[in-house]
């Protein structure tokens, strides 16, 4: 079974290689965990072209200053397939051509790099600053060595006023601005509606309000220290944050976790998958006013923070995972309550999801709302269940599968409808595939240690840690100095890309609708903005 | 419809009791007021939520006092869609620097009288991100702060206790 995949990987990989040779573009292969392409910087658009033809998926980009150049990087995934691509820029002059231009998915990261680095891509088709707002002075970047962390902020970090956002003219046609702050319990954001009658015209966000040096933190911290800040890049994704960051870092340190941690990281992570769907299917219907839905969902999604404080000590599952294992074993009482515990809530879901199926007026609100093509879903590679309801057939746990999911049988759902209904199913169908994945956990936990004892990686290795979170595929870099400090981190949040699909999401629906689509794809703000 | 009514039937009343908490609780759960609401807000406390810069932790257990469990409104505690209609704005997250502005006007706009209460280890001192180029730490650096709740982040019981001994403390 195993060699087959290997063999179809290499296919794709061939493939690609064979369209590079035609267009005469040199690559030096690095072997690695991800294989490393290195590419000269003249030909990063065309390699974004080529894997374009052959339909792989921009994954990741972020980059890296060297003593007296840059790194930039990108990765590119076809079924499961990963490869890394990095090209190295001069430091004085730093500039390349864009890949945005063949991969819309592309933009946002790109012009992140740009706001952090002062690297210059050429021909993006939006050059428009994003990360950056006020907080500091404009020709001075953050991720740069001689950046310090305190920066020299002003005493009071001015209003972003002069963004210039996209304006429609035309009869009738006006402008709703709406955030940062919100109306409800939630992140901070901006969104620029233009609208006609109650029909949105054109969205576009303003993100970056709770940008908080998250990649600059990191530097100089030890593995520990790393791993309590990524598992504050989004709070509602502790674990899966925690999950890829330990990935990288183990892979950089070259250590492999006993079979049990990696039981008990699965079984973490699909209770963060399912709390979270939980919590979201009962907000989505409540933002329809079907308020059963919202009692009856809050209701499970209390028990089972409060089942998650009794055995893991922490409510969220915050700080659960340490570097070569996790933090705390679970005893054979535990896992049989657990197994208890999953059969209470499948009985109280078996009770509660055919009132949601038979309910006309739910049915009204949430089907043909907020549609998302599987075209546009391609072209922004839509992750997690925002591209698993527009027919993105893909999951890190089945396609790339690390440990327990190697050894357990995962399920992927996927739909073509692509709209706010889909999307909620989809949610809750995984809900009981996770149900179905934690009692397979408990079953099969093999018995040993909880952690591997660290390794100081040597200086410079590096890792590139990729998981599949509640909200869709984490990919997370690190790069160690030589005294097992950090020196560069970067988590690439599922939302990155989630986020220019809810742009696309909303078109022609109406503004009053849109707190139902944006809570259909609940993307990360803290996640994205960093 | 019948299935409906069904559940609701069957769940029946899950909302818990909360004693209001004396002081003695309030100092064991780390919490400190600086300023007691006063006596013209008799059981009733309208809140603004204003996400300053958090990682969303502290949101979602906000969230969870209004779950069926808690039911904070039934203390009069209830969330408002805006600062003109709040007695009380519930801050979290290190107050990042792109937030600043937004947070000082919502400050603003906030009537007199007004409490500010930091909830999280962020927002009462900075926590994981502390003060950097991109975050202003705590939240009293940026507007004055009655009421600290910390934790990463606070039970949804905690702050429901909080409120409650805040509001305990009206009229003295
Ligand atoms: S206190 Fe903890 S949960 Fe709250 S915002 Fe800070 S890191 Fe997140």
């Amino acid at each position: 079974m195993s060699a087959t995949i290997a063999e179809t990987t290499t296919d794709w990989s061939n493939a690609l290689l064979s369209e590079l040779e035609t267009a005469t573009i040199q690559i030096e292969k690095k072997q690695g965990a991800v294989p490393q392409w290195l590419i000269e910087a003249d030909h990063w658009r065309t390699f974004a072209e080529l894997a374009h033809k052959l339909d792989w998926r921009w994954a990741a980009g972020w980059a890296e200053q060297q003593a007296k150049t840059f790194l930039v990087n990108s990765c590119f995934a076809k079924q499961g397939e990963y490869i890394w691509l990095r090209t190295t820029l001069n430091g004085k002059k730093p500039q390349l051509p864009s890949q945005a231009m063949v991969y819309t998915g592309a933009s946002r990261c790109e012009r992140h790099t740009q706001d952090m680095f002062g690297i210059d891509f050429t021909d993006h088709p939006d050059s428009r600053r994003w990360i950056k707002h006020q907080a500091w002075p404009k020709n001075r970047y953050p991720l740069r060595k001689d950046f310090p962390l305190q920066g020299q902020p002003e005493d009071v970090s001015p209003s972003d006023t002069d963004y210039q956002f996209l304006r429609a003219k035309g009869t009738g046609v006006y402008e709703i601005p709406v955030g940062p702050v919100h109306a409800g319990i939630i992140e901070p954001g901006h969104f620029r509606f233009q609208a006609v009658g109650e029909t949105v015209l054109n969205l576009e966000e303003r993100l970056a309000y709770v940008h908080k040096g998250i990649e600059k933190l990191a530097e100089g911290r030890t593995p520990e220290q790393l791993l309590r800040l990524a598992g504050r890049i989004s709070g509602d994704t502790t674990v899966a944050h925690s999950w890829a960051a330990c990935r990288a870092m183990e892979q950089a340190a070259g250590i492999n976790i006993p079979p049990r941690a990696a039981f008990i990281r699965g079984i973490l992570c699909e209770r963060e998958r399912i709390a979270n769907h939980l919590g979201d299917v009962g907000a989505i219907c409540n933002d329809v006013g079907f308020a059963f839905a919202q009692m009856q969902f809050t209701r499970l999604r209390e028990q089972w923070q409060r089942n998650q404080m009794n055995m893991f000590g922490h409510r969220l599952l915050m700080d659960c995972l340490v570097p070569g294992g996790v933090k705390q074993d679970l005893s054979n009482e535990q896992i049989a309550s657990m197994e208890q515990e999953l059969a209470e809530l499948r009985s109280e879901l078996d009770e509660i999801i055919p009132a949601l199926d038979l309910n006309s007026s739910l049915e009204d609100r949430l089907f043909t709302a907020g549609f998302l093509s599987v075209k546009t879903a391609t072209d922004f590679g839509a992750l997690g269940y925002v591209g698993r309801a527009s027919g993105q057939d893909f999951d890190v746990r089945r396609d790339t599968p690390y440990a327990p999911y190697d050894q357990i049988n995962t399920k992927v759902v996927v739909e073509e409808q692509g709209d706010v209904a889909s999307r909620v199913w989809v949610r809750i169908k995984e809900v009981f595939a996770s149900i179905r994945l934690i009692a397979q956990m408990c079953q099969q936990l093999p018995e040993g240690d909880i952690v591997t004892a660290w390794q100081t990686p040597a200086g410079n290795s590096e890792g590139l840690g990729m998981v599949e979170g509640w909200r869709g595929e984490i990919i997370s870099y690190v790069r160690f100095a030589d005294n097992n400090t950090i020196t560069r981190f970067y988590p690439r949040d599922p939302s990155t890309f989630n986020w220019l699909a809810l742009e696309k999401i909303v078109l022609n629906n109406i503004v009053p609708d849109f707190p139902v689509c944006n809570k259909s794809v609940n993307g990360s703000y803290s996640g994205h903005d960093l | 419809m019948l299935r409906l009514f069904a559940k609701t039937f069957k769940t029946g009343i899950v909302t818990e009791r909360i004693k209001t908490p004396d002081s003695a609780e309030l100092e064991t759960l780390g919490i400190e007021i600086k300023r007691h609401i006063d006596k013209h807000f008799s059981g009733s406390l309208a809140i603004r939520e204003v996400d300053a810069g958090s990682c969303n932790g502290c949101e979602l257990e906000i969230h969870a006092m209004n779950n069926p469990l808690y039911d904070a409104e039934r203390y009069g505690i209830h969330f408002v869609a805006s600062p003109r209609h709040a007695d009380v704005l519930l801050v979290t997250g290190p107050v990042s620097r792109h937030m600043q502005t937004a947070l000082l006007r919502t400050y603003e706009a906030t009537p007199s009288p007004k409490w500010v209460v930091a909830v999280g280890d962020c927002a009462v001192c900075g926590g994981e991100f502390g003060g950097s180029y991109a975050s202003c730490g705590a939240v009293a650096n940026v507007i004055p702060v009655d009421m600290t709740i910390p934790g990463c982040p606070p039970t949804p019981e905690t702050l429901l206790k909080a409120l409650l001994g805040l509001m305990k403390g009206k009229g003295k």
